[in-house]
């Protein structure tokens, strides 16, 4: 047993307890720190598949060129990591992850480039790994950048087209027909124009496994995607023969799997349904099939500011709608002012409200919104009858009704807040437009429900000013 | 193969289903972005085969993907901190 080997048997035990106290809201940000040293142990102790070290050997072009990179990378990554507004962590995430799934699939072009250039047939126990990094390192790339594009708005609905499934079916055939036809013959011209057309070929994938997928479903995309990057780089450990890509991509790849699982349970959808389905586009009626019952009844911030300030208990359900128009630390300011004058106030936090679970914990607490008063839905659902007010801020199928009532519905099933057992509801909306499931909202048309319209920055300071003169 | 590499291969896969099995929905976002980071270990893939690159071809598309893995990697955990940081704060 060399040094090498227990070194990476330390970094590979770092990753874990990294991975296992990122799981847990105390031990959370040291997790990540013991991963982040685990990767700068493992960095130093960078080895070949031959088992010399790669820092001993004498600097050369290539070297100058690797520290270049790793500059701009560096640069890029920290300018994307601190620039950004907390609203866009999730893209900002998305993208990451899909240069993690590029790099591993030009790790593996490389590696499969030069294996064709030489004369010897290489071993299937390399190729199949060099090829499954390629195709999911590409598709992890392409399908990542379109997960960025859609959560920064650029394609509104999701894209479908009939027969959709059954061609991306046959593409998938395809690919898998070329990685082994590629498996037998590694070597030659050939073998080079059939792998750069499997390149474009998983990126073509890629993009088409995410363009019919909605905005709601994004994040189990991104997760999903971030478990295939895993796989890839593991995928490129055993091309290139480096244990420690293995261990790092394959606990990543298993964990990202049965987070995504998790995810989809919160939001009580198979992971299938997810990925074929559509979602908002082709999931069955878009307005409640009976037609809605009720009609919707405005309310001006005055009126609302009287009903929150004299209220004994009051819940607050934010959406994304809060998110987009930054209105964090406006909430926490009524709430605040809510709180002085006696009124209890709480958050009622959806698992998934928000374009990714956690999202709202996250934007809350950059506001200082104390901790105890963020409450989760099943905590908060049970005694809802008893709240005067509920205010919900930008928040629209985590509230629908008809994810209980109506069996037709795509949303029916999902766990919501349910704001409509409140004895009265107001709810905060720029318009009438439906939510990102785009699906009508049943409780926008209840008798105790008020809307508010108007960007939810101005209405909120509408109300904190309102609330303050009474 | 190594048969051992295997063997590592398939424990690590039971690992990482145990390790986050029991995790509080608040938390899948900074534990996907604490994953993603560590993926960025494909940072290395890109150095091992930029350091052995012969042609320009070569040299190029490792080249980029160095800085691919670099980003994954800095900006992964970066990201993730920052995130977590939000967390701390509110004690």
């Amino acid at each position: 047993m060399n040094l090498v080997a227990l070194i990476f048997i330390g970094v590979a035990v770092l990753f874990i307890i990294g991975i296992k106290f990122l799981s847990s809201p105390k031990t959370a940000r040291y997790g990540n720190l013991i991963a982040a040293a685990g990767m700068i142990i493992a960095f130093f102790a960078l080895h070949k598949g031959t088992g010399e070290s790669v820092w001993t050997q004498g600097w050369s072009f290539n070297y100058t060129l690797i520290v270049i990179a790793i500059v701009l990378g560096l640069i890029a990554g920290a300018v994307g990591a601190y620039m950004v507004k907390m609203t866009a962590m999730p893209q900002m995430v998305a993208l990451f992850n899909g240069l993690g799934g590029g790099a591993a699939a030009l790790v593996a072009s490389l590696e499969f480039n030069r294996g064709a250039g030489g004369l010897e047939p290489v071993a299937a126990s390399i190729t199949v790994p060099m090829l499954f990094a390629t195709v999911i390192g590409s598709l992890s790339f392409a399908g990542s950048i379109i997960a960025y594009l859609k959560l920064e708005g650029k394609f509104e609905k999701p894209h479908t087209f009939p027969g959709q499934n059954f061609l991306n079916g046959l593409i998938l055939l395809v690919i898998l027909g070329l990685c082994g036809w590629l498996t037998i013959n590694a070597v030659g011209g050939n073998a080079l124009r059939g792998f750069i057309v499997l390149f474009v070929l998983a990126l073509f994938f890629g993009v088409a496994m995410v363009m019919p997928i909605g905005g709601a479903d994004m994040p189990v995309v991104i997760s999903l995607l971030n478990s295939f990057t895993g796989l890839a780089v593991a995928a490129d450990g055993f091309a290139i023969n480096n244990l420690a890509m293995i261990v790092a991509g394959t606990l990543v790849g298993s964990s990202g799997t049965l987070l995504t699982l998790l995810m989809c349970r919160a939001m009580n959808r198979p992971v299938t349904n997810v990925l074929f389905g559509a979602f908002g586009s082709a999931g069955g009626s878009k307005a409640a099939s009976g037609g809605v019952a009720g009609t919707v009844k405005p309310i001006q911030a005055d009126e609302a500011a009287l009903l929150l300030a004299y209220a004994q208990r009051v819940v607050v359900v934010p959406g994304y709608g809060m998110a987009v128009a930054q209105a964090q630390h406006q909430v926490r300011e009524l709430s605040d002012e809510l709180g002085k004058r006696g009124v209890e106030v709480q958050f009622a936090i959806h698992p998934v409200a928000g374009r990714m679970p956690g999202h709202m914990n996250v934007l809350l607490a950059e506001a200082n919104v104390p901790y105890d008063q963020l409450i989760e839905m099943e905590q908060i659902n049970p005694s809802m009858d008893r709240v005067d007010v509920c205010l919900v801020i930008g928040a629209n199928d985590v509230v629908n009704p008809a994810a209980r009532e109506e069996k037709t519905s795509p949303i029916y099933g999902m766990p919501i807040i349910e704001a409509d057992r409140c004895k009265c509801t107001i709810v905060m909306k720029r318009s009438m437009a439906a939510g990102f499931a785009g699906i009508e909202n049943l409780l926008f048309y209840k008798d105790n429900t008020r809307m508010l319209f108007g960007d939810a920055k101005a209405s909120l300071n509408a109300l904190i000013a309102a609330v303050k003169a009474n | 193969m190594d048969p051992n590499i295997l063997f590592i291969f398939i424990l690590a896969i039971f690992v990482g289903f145990e390790v986050i099995s029991k995790v509080p929905s608040m938390l899948h976002t900074p534990l996907m972005s604490g994953t993603n980071a560590i993926h960025g270990i494909i940072l290395f893939g890109g150095i091992l085969v930029l350091a052995d690159a012969g042609t320009r071809l070569e040299e190029a598309l490792g080249f980029v993907a160095v800085i691919f893995g670099s980003a994954n990697v800095f900006g992964g955990f970066m990201v993730t901190d920052r995130m977590l940081q939000m967390f701390k704060k509110k004690k």
